[in-house]
């Protein structure tokens, strides 16, 4: 029972960290396309400016809490994609400086270097989470050791790039429609665009998806013997239609709730999938990391969640007031403000 | 090179690089907090803008705190994945409480601070940068916890052939723990104080923006001064309590090989490893050794001999770390009480001033050298007694660890020289307006 417990606070907690980084990372991810002078490209940093440091914590929390409540899987997890996670963390490190370094130094090489750094530091993220994931839900080749019998392209199979594909543009669409949200005129109008034109891309790729899941995973075992659970494709489903028909509405702040649905329920829907494995092995179920064979002792997980069920709440309380507070339309006063972006 | 020897090199970088920017961050947010604090309650903007001038300062070190501190956590599941197996029970869950009940403070509240200066009042402000400096020392706290688990591992038991939770308090409250968290913080307030009086040093000889560095000197001079005082006292019980936790460390930090009671200090030490002996000991005073850490001069003490050789840490770079940390330590004593003795009038001194600006990397180097001191002086153990480094590596290829390595120490080395460009550049130039 504690385990189901943490397994589902595992994935939730995932969930949060993609619905809240999703949109700052796909933000980064179109600065160089959206952004046609440089008072563009500051209201883009300034539009992540006070949340995206906190929405990174939440990978840190999905991070720790794996290596807490199920420290077997987050051992054969985390050196089994070794070189796919040290890919993440520079990429991390490089878009983390980027926000702090770029306003400091007026010339426009430096300010091209970090926004590069951006660039790069918001797709890889989006591109290998979505690559990781879908190798999770396939499952990863780990032997009865847990040992990763494979390497980096072992992970870059057709579902692998599919799911990095889908990541994305999801994300894409989140950031656009966060921009479209937080500015007004011209900037509002084409960050509105894409996301208008990044939707139908994003559906027929998420079709594939599920396509391709029923194909190629046992993603569906879960759902073909518990059908009720199909409620949580209905999520990211009602969440597509939801944010096309906002965005249609210019409702921006609406379809950006609506594309959080989409991808909190995508992220559950394959999470719900792979239970009770945390980490399916491809070679043999038998050698799965499932949260009977990786969790933590029972006193851990009962701390752990006392700790979790103290704690989370307070921390989504006042990020969320922060983000009351700051998401105010962004304009020009806004950037002469001393300590902008 | 073997996996545990590359993995050992690229934690090594790793962690001694983002402990470059952790001690300025806990100290200077304490720091700007209490300036902040004097702004809002005199009104005086002199103090307001010393908020937002070190405050600066502070953060273009903060990035390069976190986004280091981050590779961390992945390492240890990345390059230490059996030592994560086998201690994750106890060491990730101080990991995840530290990530839950402090990082996320931190990080929340310091875009808070930057972006709210005109969007709260001065009082809710005000407690972002407090709560920003709570939150990063109460992150270092879990983290130092989880660290003296490592160096000595209480209220587990062993089970299902890992070491699993027994007492939860056992593990936060033991003394060990906080004889480190108090060691390091002081370290780290020490290093944040002589930041602050080298600064302030730099701009006073050159007259520049005289009442406003004057202030932040006398801040930091009592600051400074308080926490040298605290670390000497403080360090010589940390000390004793690792002669009875660790006894090979204790040994190795003095190169003391054969076993007595009634051990003298020398003053003048080389230690020759490969002889099992020291080529140099002079200058004896008689039974300090034993007196420092039993606190009775007929005291007995292991030596290195005593153990097996498989089970000593390398003696010269934790003798040499220790040697260089302590005599650091009394230096930052001396001239943190001239610095105080001359906070009305620091321009009486030029002298000091002039060694004040030098005087900005030592702490960083004594905090570093504690470090190794912790350590390497642990060494063979990633666990102290309980599990060997050699057997926490995770089954990845040493190709894998080269290829990581490299990546990270290129841009760990672009990194830190932007980051001391630019700390430089905004420091020389001094406040606003």
């Amino acid at each position: 029972m504690l385990e189901t417990i943490w397994f589902l606070l595992w994935g939730v907690l995932w969930a949060i960290y993609f619905v809240l980084d999703g949109f700052d990372l796909g933000l980064g991810t179109l600065l160089p396309f959206l952004a046609r002078n440089e008072q563009e490209k500051r209201i883009i940093y300034n539009a992540m400016g006070p949340f995206w440091d906190g929405n990174e914590v939440w990978l840190i929390t999905a991070g720790g809490v794996t290596f807490a409540a199920f420290p077997k899987t987050y051992a054969v997890m985390f050196s089994g994609l070794y070189t796919a996670l040290m890919l993440l963390l520079v990429a991390l490190i490089i878009r983390g400086v980027s926000f702090e370094f770029r306003s400091k130094v007026e010339s426009p090489a430096w300010k091209a270097l970090w926004d590069g750094c951006m660039f790069v530091g918001s797709f890889l993220p989006a591109l290998l989470l979505g690559v990781a994931f879908a190798n999770i839900f396939k499952g990863i080749p780990i032997d009865e050791n847990g040992v990763f019998q494979g390497n980096i392209f072992t992970l870059l199979n057709p579902y692998g790039l599919l799911g990095g594909v889908l990541f994305v543009l999801l994300f894409l669409e989140h950031g656009a429609l966060w921009l479209a949200f937080r500015t007004e005129g011209d900037l509002q109008l084409r960050s509105g665009l894409v996301a208008v034109k990044v939707w139908p891309i994003k559906v027929v790729v998420a079709v594939l998806f599920l396509i391709f899941s029923a194909v190629t995973t046992k993603l569906y075992a879960n759902y073909l013997v518990y059908p009720v659970l199909f409620i949580v494709l209905a999520l990211p489903l009602a969440g597509i239609f939801m944010s096309r028909i906002y965005m249609a509405a210019h409702s921006w702040l609406k379809a950006w709730v609506a594309s959080a649905v989409t991808i909190a329920g995508t992220t559950l829907f394959g999470v719900i999938g792979i239970y009770p494995a945390l980490l399916p092995s491809s070679l043999n179920p038998a050698y799965s990391m499932t949260i009977t064979n990786s969790s933590s002792s029972p006193l851990t997980l009962k701390i752990m969640l006392g700790v979790a069920l103290t704690f989370v709440p307070i921390v989504i309380a006042y990020q969320f007031w922060v983000y009351k507070t700051f998401s105010h339309t962004l304009t020009a006063k806004d950037l002469e403000y001393e300590e902008a972006y | 090179m073997d996996v545990v020897f590359l993995s050992r090199l690229q934690f090594a970088m790793a962690t001694m690089f983002h402990f470059i920017f952790v001690p300025l961050t806990l100290g200077l947010s304490m720091l700007v907090a209490i300036m902040e604090t004097i702004y809002v309650k005199t009104g005086d903007e002199t103090y307001k803008r010393m908020a937002k001038f070190w405050g600066k300062l502070f953060l273009i070190n903060f990035a390069l705190g976190v986004v280091t501190g981050i590779t961390l956590e992945f390492q240890f599941g990345t390059n230490w994945s059996k030592y994560s197996e086998y201690v994750g029970d106890i060491f990730g869950s101080l990991l995840a409480i530290e990530a839950t009940a402090a990082f996320f403070l931190e990080s929340t509240f310091i875009a808070v601070w930057v972006f709210g200066w005109d969007k709260l009042s001065p009082k809710m402000h005000l407690l972002s940068i407090w709560l920003v400096a709570v939150a990063s020392n109460l992150s270092a706290i879990w983290i130092l916890i989880a660290n003296a688990f490592m160096q000595h591992p209480v209220g587990y038991v062993m089970r299902n052939g890992r070491a699993e939770l027994a007492n939860f308090w056992d593990v936060v409250f033991h003394k060990f723990a906080w004889l480190e968290i108090l060691h390091t913080i002081t370290g780290a307030y020490i290093l944040a104080g002589f930041f602050v009086l080298g600064v302030s040093s730099y701009h006073l000889l050159r007259s520049n923006k005289v009442d406003f560095f004057k202030k932040s000197f006398r801040i930091a001079a009592t600051f400074a001064l308080i926490f040298s005082l605290v670390e000497v006292v403080e360090g010589h019980f940390h000390g004793s309590e690792i002669a009875e936790t660790q006894p090979t460390k204790l040994a190795a930090m003095e190169s003391l090989w054969e076993t007595g009671s009634n051990v003298p200090m020398h003053l003048l030490v080389v230690p020759d490893e490969d002889n099992e002996k020291n080529s140099l000991e002079a200058i004896p005073i008689p039974g300090l050794l034993s007196f420092l850490a039993y606190h009775n001069p007929s005291a007995t003490v292991k030596g290195l001999k005593d153990f097996p050789k498989e089970e000593r840490p390398p003696v010269a770079l934790t003798f040499y770390s220790f040697r260089i940390m302590v005599g650091l330590a009394f230096l930052f004593l001396l001239l943190s009480f001239l610095a105080w003795k001359n906070k009305a009038n620091p321009l009486q001194s030029k002298g000091l001033l002039k060694a004040l600006i030098w005087a900005i990397p030592l702490p960083y180097i004594a905090n570093e050298a504690g470090w190794i001191v912790a350590e390497v002086g642990r060494q063979p153990w990633i666990v102290y007694g309980l599990m060997k480094t050699s057997d926490a590596v995770s089954p990845v290829s040493s190709g894998q660890v080269w290829f990581s390595f490299a990546l990270l120490t290129i841009l760990y080395t672009f990194l830190g020289a932007v980051d001391i460009y630019l700390l430089a550049k905004f420091a020389r130039k001094g406040p606003e307006a």
